[in-house]
């Protein structure tokens, strides 16, 4: 009882919570869609659900800098990774006229 | 004299390592050069040694360089040894040696492999000097190894033949069994007398009493008596000789007529005391030696090839030394070996002069009226052959006669087979001469095309012509007014100073010893003569013959069948044993089991655990969040 009216009170099992869940939602749509665009989604997704755990446990630490530091480093290494993973997306397409995955399965034995 | 007696056998080596390092670099003209050059050096030094040890105390010269061999109790000097058996023995090799390889230039002279073969040829010689002068049985053994090997690379001389290459592996393998034996021999004889060396066996044997004979020392003699049967080829080791006439004609002159063959009946005498104890040794060697000689006799009588006659004539040979030797006869055994190596190296020589002269026709009845064309040839080999029939006079008819004079002494039926293989010698040497120099030509082509060797071969012939004729007078018997010299020569290194052991008693007097030379002689020119007749016009008395008696003409001209009879009981089923082996121990075993299940598996597994990669990088990342739960899972419970 006490733990779901902590989660729903603003504390900080719920923004771990939302984390957790956005972080399941990023997995499943990358394991799940067959589009590298959505499944480059789902990344997005799930390094985002780290920040949101950082920013969380940042401010229940008393507003250390240490977690903020790490949500802007991690959103400018997310920007750099989004050009090159794009780039990668734009040459995958050129390759096999197609954007599914599944299609791209050539290193195999 | 001391310092130098070395050269005598390391100058052919040295001979043999510049011909093989630099030979091909500096042509024919240094070749031939050096090594005539080496061996006419050697020839000089091994005569000086000669009169050095007839002048030396108990006619005996020992060099000691160093200890080759201190393992325990046994201590095998690095030495040479002149005395009066093989001082005799070095020349031998060195003088008729050196006729050969003078003879070898003129034969060989358009070869391809022209330094390969002086190389060999050299190395031959260093390894018989080496056999021959060793001052201990390993010594004596590392020749005797020696020249096998020379002689399976010059009897593989041209070896993009298969036949040439076959008959040198026959000849090494036969000579291999032999030399299982000799090994045997003298462990057993170092087990005896606890020493190797030729002087201190002897010198031990020589304190023996004549009963003590029995046993290891039989056994040892035995064992060394097969060793000579396989170097010497005699019965039952007598096959690979035939064979050996893959090799150039000179070759087969120098070694398998000449020199290493006799190294069996060398080997004897050098051991002569020691055989002198054993007389069951003595009675094998005279009885394997009396079959030889009456064997390899009758299989010489239909040959057709010119050399496989010489070849077949040798090992008869051989076995009348042997037949001598077994009948206690070392200097008279020795004496023929002495003789033999004279006109049998010319008859070999003169055979490759025909052979030459007939751009290589070897066929016996492909030839004929050569008389004329090769006069120097045809004289010399008339000389030659007189000799080994034993015409009165010559070398042979003194060294055979004695032989059989011995063997009668011993079992007049070794007499009687001495005598029958005698008939045989003289009928197939006139054939050979009827049918290469009588008659019409056969073929008309080679014939017009034949000529007289040039001076370096027929030079040889000649020199060897006279000392066929004049070697016998070191044997020149009692009853002719000589004094048996070579005997008396002999002596100190025979009997090693054991008082009258080398004597042979001669029971029956004059009287005896004329009848049976009178009988021997008769014999020998009667089976010429027909032998002569019939062949005279060619080959037709044979063909009639054959259509005859068909079974026993194909029986001969096929040797008996011996080859095939080896060939199905030794042979086939080595080779089905052999293929058992391959089939199971190295097909299934070793290959199999061994090494491709293991294989297999591995393939097996790799393709299972290949599945997992799918490529796809959905699965990829899956298996990424599983591990990754499992870790967490694992570290967080």
């Amino acid at each position: 009882m006490s733990t779901s009216c902590s989660i729903l009170s603003g504390g900080l099992p719920g923004y771990i919570l939302v984390a957790f869940l956005l972080f399941i939602v990023g997995l499943g749509t990358v394991l799940v869609r067959r589009s590298i665009l959505v499944q480059f989604m789902g990344v997005e997704l799930m390094l985002n659900a780290a920040n949101v755990a950082l920013l969380a446990f940042a401010r229940f630490r008393g507003g250390d800098a240490q977690g903020t530091v790490f949500y802007l480093f991690i959103i400018a290494v997310a920007a750099c990774e989004a050009a090159v993973g794009l780039a990668l997306v734009v040459g995958l397409y050129r390759h096999r006229n197609s954007t599914d995955t599944d299609r791209a399965d050539a290193l195999k034995l | 004299m001391q310092k130098v007696a070395w050269l005598i056998p390391i100058l052919p080596l040295l001979g043999s390592a510049f011909h093989g390092l630099l030979g091909r670099k500096l042509g024919k003209g240094a070749v031939t050069v050096v090594a005539l050059g080496c061996m006419l050096a050697s020839l000089v030094l091994a005569a000086f040694a000669f009169t050095a040890v007839a002048a030396a105390p108990g006619r005996r010269l020992d060099l000691v360089c160093a200890e080759w061999i201190g393992v325990g109790t046994l201590r095998v000097p690095f030495g040479l040894v002149f005395d009066s058996l093989s001082s005799v023995m070095a020349l031998v090799i060195t003088g008729i040696g050196t006729l050969i390889h003078l003879y070898s230039v003129g034969y060989m002279w358009e070869e391809e492999g022209y330094a390969r073969y002086f190389c060999y040829l050299n190395l031959f010689v260093f390894f018989m000097l080496t056999l021959v002068l060793g001052s201990s049985l390993p010594l004596l053994f590392v020749g005797w190894e020696g020249v096998g090997l020379c002689s399976y690379l010059l009897i593989g001389y041209y070896f993009d033949t298969e036949v040439a290459c076959s008959a040198g592996l026959k000849a090494f393998l036969y000579n291999r069994v032999g030399d299982l034996g000799m090994t045997m021999g003298m462990m057993a004889l170092f087990a005896a007398f606890g020493t190797l060396t030729v002087g201190g066996i002897l010198t031990q044997a020589g304190r023996l009493a004549p009963e003590a004979g029995f046993g290891v020392l039989t056994f040892a003699t035995l064992m060394m008596f097969v060793g000579a049967t396989g170097k010497s080829a005699q019965i039952p080791l007598y096959l690979w000789l035939p064979d050996a006439m893959a090799g150039p004609t000179p070759v087969s002159a120098l070694i398998h007529a000449a020199t290493m063959v006799t190294a069996g009946i060398y080997l004897i005498c050098r051991l002569a005391p020691l055989f002198l104890l054993t007389p069951i040794t003595l009675t094998v060697v005279a009885w394997v030696g009396g079959t030889t000689a009456l064997f390899a006799a009758v299989i010489g009588l239909f040959q057709r090839d010119i050399k496989k006659v010489l070849a077949y004539s040798t090992v008869s040979q051989l076995g009348y030394m042997f037949l001598g030797l077994g009948s206690a006869g070392f200097a008279a055994g020795f004496l023929h070996l002495f003789t033999h190596a004279w006109f049998k190296a010319l008859l070999f020589l003169g055979a490759g002069s025909v052979i030459t002269g007939m751009h290589h026709q070897q066929d016996l009845f492909r030839m004929g009226g050569l008389r004329a064309k090769m006069p120097v040839t045809f004289w010399t080999m008339v000389i030659a052959t007189l000799c080994i029939m034993g015409f009165p006079g010559t070398s042979g008819f003194f060294s055979k006669d004695e032989i059989l004079f011995l063997a009668f002494q011993k079992s007049p039926v070794l007499y009687a087979m001495g005598l029958v293989g005698a008939a045989c010698t003289a009928f197939y040497m006139w054939r050979l001469m009827a049918l290469a120099f009588w008659g019409e030509p056969r073929d008309a082509h080679a014939y017009e095309h034949a000529h007289e060797s040039p001076a370096t071969m027929t030079a040889p012939l000649v020199v060897l012509a006279v000392g066929a004729l004049l070697a016998g007078l070191l044997g020149l018997p009692k009853i002719w007014g000589g004094s048996f010299a070579i005997e008396g020569w002999l002596e100190p290194a025979l009997s090693f100073g054991r008082q009258g052991a080398a004597q042979v008693a001669e029971p029956g007097g004059p009287a005896l010893a004329w009848g049976l030379m009178a009988l021997s002689t008769t014999v020998a020119l009667v089976a010429g003569f027909t032998g002569f007749r019939l062949y005279r016009n060619g080959p037709a008395g044979e063909e009639a013959f054959q259509g005859r008696h068909p079974g026993l003409y194909r029986l001969l001209s096929n040797k008996f069948y011996v080859d095939e009879l080896v060939e199905a009981c030794l042979l086939a089923p080595a080779r089905w044993g052999g293929h058992c082996l391959w089939k199971a121990c190295d097909v299934i075993l070793i290959d199999g089991i061994g090494v491709n299940l293991p294989g297999a598996l591995t393939r097996v597994g790799g393709d299972l655990a290949a599945q997992v990669q799918t490529g796809r990088v959905r699965n990829y990342a899956l298996s990424m969040a599983i591990g990754a739960v499992l870790l967490l899972w694992i570290f967080l419970r």
